[in-house]
């Protein structure tokens, strides 16, 4: 179902033709997927107490509508421990082109995947899964299939991958916990239907998969025109 | 959508048949469907007059009795007015051979056309096409009898968007004795697409398998195709075109047809048991075996041989198409041995690929491909049978297809492809199991199977 919020988020972002991360994400959270504690700031101040609050390091993003793509401007910042190291990153990313706010999350460790959508012309939705990261690209190590998808069509996607090792566990490392992942990818698959007459793509990339969640670490929905 | 007016038409007006032009399409269709088919057809022109001593119609409502099909080959822009005429007549259905529609920029008559069949309910194939083969009941191809292959009479259901796919598709076919209960060639399908067609062919008691040549699918229609394959109890083959960007720039140029993303149309069609062709080889192949054998395997093949070396090559191919070749069971092979006639009884190698060697008799085959059949680890018996051993019968095929009906279990052969080995292949064929005349082949018709999973 989408809900007047989620109405809201795309009406919104149509004038720019892509939901900016916290919104996008704000709207999956809508959907029932997991999202990371976080807030979105342009005061030291409150970003400076989100850090001495969470147990973890944290991550800053530059939430910018000239940014689509962040790795190239080094427009994340991760495993931030220290104020000072904060404040000077903020500050780098509060002057990047169109930044007007960042956000600030707890950080997530665990194994990186691609959830993705596209509205195919063809088919409609489809669901893409594959290790993620910002070399998706370069290896095509996807498995697509027509949403919404079933349990057990998760479980077929992650057979066909050639990162199928690293989903069940890899060299000592913990794999994904593969029930939380298909709840993500059905729910996620299901949430695209209702959200067919709006999108063109999605980009769930990274998906931090930790042996007891998922959680949907970036973000980005392109609208149709 | 009852199109038996189409596939099984009594009577068809031919209209745009020539009075000047004998090589006309009409005039071919005409000729061929009144000289050779159990059809009644009448040939239409404005003109009026005779034609090889036959009445030209001026119109079809000047034809005397009810007609069930009519063949369209006038210039587009006559096509609106004839379709009025034969929905005027009471005619159940059309073929519309003219091109001049979509593919060449006038979607605006393609649509007239179209929208006004759907107001008369009147279905028909095109246009843009050559139409419709049917075995011992219509053809509308516009390419004379004598220049064509036919396959023979079969149980495969073929759809093409491209009418030159599908006559070189009918004569690989014909080639490898795999016979068509229909074969469409749909063009621009303005009224009857794929999906209307899979409805017509499940129904068809003459069909097992039905296949399509696809280059493109229109807006969400890949879904609506999706939605019906799911649902429909035979098997559905296709072969993609359009899979590459030189490849959609071709398709979209052809039959006005839209190539979309080839990844997710393979991947789609992979989740929806929808046996995906890569090659015209390939096609012939999965339409065979899927003829024979509609449900899924896992893909756990079983391979006996006379040859060591082509128990090897099979197994690579196996490895190759994404098929595996287990260890079989210790009493499978202890069974096996014990009933080995005693002259290879020490020297038969009883691992997968089973290699009975060149000494072996048609008891040793058969009683392998029994215990194998039997053995849980496989759902798959490739049967490669070499007829050059002494020891081989004629009866081999027969006799192997006993067995195999027996045990329930899929089982190909392998026989080369020669005029002497006939009576074997036929031993198989005739008892519905398929015969690959390569070792590749008869792998790919393993692969076809494992389109879907056992239940």
């Amino acid at each position: 179902m989408v809900t007047p919020r989620m109405q809201q988020i795309i009406a919104d972002a149509q004038p720019i033709g892509w939901v900016l991360e916290p919104f996008a994400k704000e709207l999956l959270a809508h959907g029932k997927l997991t999202i990371p504690k976080g807030i979105l700031t342009d005061s030291l101040d409150t970003a400076r107490k989100f850090l001495a609050a969470a147990k973890h390091p944290v991550v800053i993003k530059a939430v910018s509508a000239d940014i689509v793509h962040k790795t190239e401007l080094q427009a994340v910042v991760t495993g931030i421990q220290d104020p000072e190291i904060l404040a000077s990153q903020m500050q780098r990313l509060l002057a990047l082109k169109g930044c007007r706010q960042v956000l600030v999350e707890e950080m997530i460790f665990g194994i990186e995947i691609l959830v993705g959508a596209k509205n195919d012309v063809q088919f409609g939705p489809v669901v893409v899964l594959g290790p993620g990261g910002t070399g998706v690209e370069l290896y095509n190590d996807t498995a697509i299939r027509l949403a919404p998808v079933t349990p057990a069509d998760v479980y077929s996607m992650v057979d066909s991958l050639g990162a199928k090792p690293v989903f069940e566990g890899f060299r000592g490392r913990p794999g994904v916990n593969m029930e939380e992942l298909t709840r993500l990818v059905v729910t996620f698959s299901h949430l695209l239907m209702d959200l067919e007459p709006y999108f063109s793509s999605i980009d769930l990339n990274p998906v931090i998969c930790t042996p007891d969640r998922c959680v949907v670490a970036d973000a980005r929905i392109m609208l149709l025109p | 959508m009852d199109l038996s007016c189409l596939f099984r038409p009594s009577s068809m007006a031919v209209i745009g048949v020539s009075t000047s032009h004998d090589s006309h399409p009409a005039n071919v269709i005409y000729n061929k469907n009144h000289l050779r088919y159990p059809v009644q057809t009448f040939a239409v022109n404005p003109k009026g007059g005779r034609l090889n001593r036959e009445p030209l119609y001026r119109s079809v409502a000047d034809i005397e009795i009810a007609v069930d099909l009519a063949v369209i080959a006038v210039r587009s822009r006559f096509v609106p007015d004839v379709v009025a005429q034969c929905i005027a007549k009471g005619i159940k259905g059309a073929v519309i051979i003219s091109g001049g529609f979509a593919e060449s920029g006038r979607k605006d008559l393609q649509n007239q056309v179209a929208d006004m069949a759907a107001r008369a309910d009147f279905p028909f194939v095109g246009p843009n096409c050559l139409g419709i083969y049917s075995p011992d009941a219509v053809d509308t191809f516009f390419l004379p009898g004598e220049r064509i292959i036919h396959p023979k009479k079969g149980n495969i259901g073929f759809v093409s968007q491209s009418g030159g796919v599908l006559v070189d598709q009918m004569v690989k076919f014909a080639g490898e004795g795999i016979g068509v209960s229909a074969a469409v060639s749909i063009g621009n399908k303005a009224c009857l697409r794929e999906t209307h067609l899979i409805d017509w062919f499940e129904q068809d008691l003459g069909t097992r398998v039905i296949a399509f040549y696809i280059e493109g699918f229109d807006c969400r229609e890949g879904r609506e195709f999706i939605q019906k394959a799911q649902t429909c109890s035979k098997p559905i083959v296709v072969l993609k075109a359009g899979k590459t960007a030189k490849g959609i720039a071709a398709a979209s140029s052809h039959t006005a047809s839209m190539a979309g993303d080839y990844r997710v149309f393979s991947q789609v069609m992979q989740q929806h048991c929808v046996a995906e062709a890569d090659t015209e080889y390939e096609l012939t192949s999965f339409c065979e075996a899927l003829s024979c054998y509609p449900k899924g395997i896992f893909g756990n093949v079983g391979i006996v041989s006379v040859s060591g070396g082509h128990g090897v090559v099979a197994a690579d191919a196996c490895g190759h198409h994404g098929l595996h070749i287990p260890k079989i069971a210790a009493a499978t092979a202890d069974t096996i041995r014990a009933r080995l006639s005693p002259e290879i009884q020490q020297i038969a190698t009883l691992d997968n690929p089973l290699d009975l060697t060149g000494s072996c008799v048609d008891a040793d085959i058969l009683t392998s491909v029994r215990h194998l059949s039997r053995d849980r680890n496989l759902d798959c018996i490739l049967a490669l049978l070499l007829p050059y051993s002494p020891g081989i019968s004629a009866d081999i095929g027969a006799k192997l297809s006993q067995v195999a009906r027996n045990e329930g279990k899929p089982l190909i052969a392998y026989v080369p492809k020669e005029d002497k080995y006939k009576i074997i292949t036929e031993g198989f064929e005739l008892n519905r199991i398929p015969v690959a005349s390569s070792v590749e082949g008869a792998v790919l018709m393993a692969k076809a199977l494992k389109r879907c999973r056992p239940w």
